[in-house]
């Protein structure tokens, strides 16, 4: 077999069989069914199916019957129970869990609604929100039948004005698309972000571990560095590629068992339920390519320090740049069509997180984001020819130092005099 | 299959590792290469395999440079010692053979012999991480020489060894030497190049100092050694024509001499003296050469 696949099956068995790789990976996977079990999670804990129930303590006669409409067209999940006896023995019934709550209703001055909220404690602010929003509406009902306004007013005076967006652009996306793709994008943008990190950093640790333990002087003597190099970016490669397809594999399938309970919640918001192909083609062109620009420069980063410990420091300048990438992404979600983000998305170290931004939330026209890959692709390959000379020197440099100042040496030492 | 090494040369920037230096190695000798620290060796080696390039001048081997298309043809123990720490022996030799181009099977048969050679067949299945120094150092000599290359370089492959595991090592390598093996090694210790190598290239500052055949070597030097054990003092000797250097032992003194007639001359003189117990004319030492060549002593 070529020396090639040698070194490449190598680092990939090797990673994949490390204990440090199985636990990340089943660690991510029990976060995968987490997040897509979320709703049985959470109404596995509920203990009343899910539903608060509160004793309402009307002293009015009157309010109980339209509060309980109201909260019954606005919230199916809390359940009303009108309770007889003091308000004393009210509280103790709380007290002793047979109740979330118990709301005291009285009418004020002017014969309007009047409540008081006791609980055990009052962190459970969206239940509290919602028993307001629905005594606000019988106080609002009784208010207008006082003024004498009809039901018909009274809904016409509440009714939304009619106010549209319309994009003029050719294609644009609608409001509801935008929304859509902001969630996807910004879930494929965390990926990029943490997967080329986390690789191109498996990278640098790989390299300089090698050299660190000094075996990299006979492995140098057999293969070319080059051909290490890029035989162990594309090992590392197969192994990102693998670790994805098992939480896409394990995550897929246990989105659709679990399809029914989720629609309604985040899921459906973010519009997972249909993706647009064209979007994770870009995903993967960009994630494919940002980690090819990431590890090469990992690669002969790593190349340059003597020791583990010095791997982080050396890397570093390289981590803050998919900070930044990350942080002008983030920014961009919210205003897509600012022209700090067109101009960012053509640096070719923020082009695999800002222009999948833009393609996955804008209409660009295809030059665009071609001009963008095209860009990203030369770079890589300046890179890799660049990295590759510092890498071969590199890696027959020892010492104390790790600066930035040996990339020049390391170049020297494989000059051609 | 003659290593040649013609004006070889080489700077990092505005220092000279290795300066001209035109070696030829026979094919199926042992050659070696004595030098201080920083005297070049490593780097001539590292030129030899080509990892470095040289400045100037060129390095063949049966006419052709080498490179990564021969490297299954080389083996190299490179001076710092390491292994992949974590892995176990068995998988690091064969890892390491395959890129030298050898199949798995006859790799694990190799290392098997090897192992039972080195009296360690029970280090198969152990991580490096696990041995002591001296062992994972046996290691790494079966990693460089498991493929049977032709040519092998050994940087420095005795030091940090007990005497047991130098007298086996040593061993190992006069027998890979029988088998056909050009082998190229550097060592500080003298007396293992005075041992083994029929010649020999001392290097001084990226020059080579002295070159060739180790009897010719010892014969041009001229100089010899005289060892006399006397009842009597031997303090006037120092003053005595033809003598380099003295140097009082507790039972008499050591002299360097521009030759035997100068032993001749030595001898007339101290008879009757008094009692002579001991009268010995020597082969100079290759550290004697050393010391007089590189003008400080090294051991």
């Amino acid at each position: 077999m070529n020396s090639f696949w040698i070194i490449l099956f190598h680092t990939y068995l090797n990673k994949l069989k490390s204990k440090s790789f199985i636990i990340t990976t089943l660690m991510t996977v029990v976060i995968v069914l987490g997040l897509t079990n979320i709703q049985n999670i959470i109404d596995l804990f509920d203990k009343n199916g899910g539903k608060d129930s509160i004793a309402v303590l009307d002293e009015t006669g009157q309010l109980y019957e339209p509060l309980k409409q109201q909260m019954k067209a606005t919230n199916n999940d809390i359940k009303l129970t009108q309770y007889k006896g003091t308000e004393k023995e009210a509280e103790k019934a709380v007290e002793e869990g047979k109740y979330n709550g118990l709301i005291l209703l009285r009418f004020n001055g002017e014969q309007l609604p009047e409540a008081t909220y006791k609980a055990m404690s009052i962190a459970d602010s969206s239940l509290f929100a919602d028993l307001q929003i629905g005594l606000q509406q019988v106080k609002t009902m009784l208010a207008a039948s006082k003024i004498n306004l009809t039901p018909e007013q009274l809904q016409k005076l509440y009714e939304p004005v009619a106010f549209d967006k319309v994009a003029l652009e050719k294609d644009a996306k609608t409001e509801e698309e935008l929304n859509q793709a902001r969630g996807l994008v910004y879930v494929l943008l965390f990926v990029i972000y943490f997967s080329v990190i986390m690789y191109a950093s498996m990278i640098a640790t790989e390299v300089a571990t090698e050299k660190s333990s000094r075996v990299m002087e006979i492995l140098i003597s057999s293969v070319s560095p080059i051909k290490q190099m890029f035989a162990k970016i594309i090992g590392i490669g197969l192994l990102s590629m693998t670790q994805f397809a098992v939480f896409l594999i394990v995550g897929y399938y246990s989105l659709m068992s679990n399809m029914d309970s989720l629609k309604d919640g985040f899921f459906g918001v973010y519009g997972f339920g249909s993706i647009p192909t064209a979007t994770i083609v870009y995903a993967v062109i960009f994630f494919i390519l940002g980690y090819f620009l990431y590890a090469t420069l990992a690669a002969f980063l790593g190349s340059l320090v003597s020791r583990i410990e010095d791997v982080q420091q050396m890397i570093t300048p390289m981590t803050l740049l998919i900070v930044g990438g990350f942080m002008i992404a983030m920014f961009g979600l919210g205003k897509p069509d600012a022209a700090f983000i067109t101009a960012t998305s053509y640096i070719p170290f923020f082009t695999p997180m800002i222009m999948f931004l833009r393609v996955g939330m804008l209409t660009i026209p295809v030059w665009e984001a071609v001009l963008g890959i095209a860009l990203l692709v030369a770079t890589i390959i300046a890179l890799a020819i660049f990295g590759a000379r510092v890498y071969r020197g590199g890696v027959l440099m020892y010492g104390r130092s790790n600066s930035f100042k040996d990339i020049k040496q390391a170049l020297e030492l494989t000059k051609n005099e | 299959m003659v290593l040649k090494l013609e004006h070889v040369t080489k700077r990092f920037g505005s220092f000279t590792a290795v300066d001209d230096l035109s070696l030829t190695i026979p094919e199926k000798e042992m050659f070696g290469f004595l030098g201080a620290n920083g005297a070049g060796k490593t780097t001539t080696f590292r030129m030899i395999l080509g990892l470095l390039d040289a400045s100037a001048g060129s390095i063949t081997w049966d006419g052709n440079p080498l490179n990564y298309s021969t490297s299954h043809l080389v083996g190299y123990l490179p001076e710092e010692r390491g292994l992949y720490p974590k892995l176990k022996v068995r998988e690091q030799i064969v890892y390491l053979a395959r890129l030298r181009g050898m199949a798995k099977a006859d790799a694990l048969k190799e290392l098997k012999i090897w192992l039972e050679k080195f009296k360690v067949p029970e280090y198969e299945n152990k991580r490096v991480e696990e041995l002591s120094k001296g062992n994972q150092q046996k290691i790494q000599f079966i990693a460089a020489v498991i493929h049977k290359p032709k040519l092998l370089i050994l940087d420095e492959p005795f030091s940090g060894l007990d005497p047991v595991n130098v007298e086996m090592l040593k061993e190992a390598v006069l027998a890979l030497k029988e088998n056909g093996t050009t082998i190229v090694f550097s060592s500080h210790q003298m007396h293992h190049v005075e041992e083994m190598c029929e010649h020999l290239c001392i290097l001084h500052k990226g020059r080579p100092v002295v070159y060739g055949a180790l009897k010719e070597i010892k014969r041009a030097f001229g100089k010899k050694n005289l060892i006399i054990h006397a009842d009597f003092s031997l303090e006037f000797l120092k003053d005595f024509p033809g003598v380099v250097k003295t140097k009082p032992t507790t039972e008499g003194a050591e002299l360097q001499i521009e030759g035997e007639r100068v032993a001749e001359s030595i001898l007339k003189e101290i008879v009757g003296k008094g009692f002579i117990r001991k009268f010995a004319l020597e082969e100079p030492s290759l550290n004697d050469i050393f010391i007089e060549k590189v003008g400080d002593s090294y051991e």
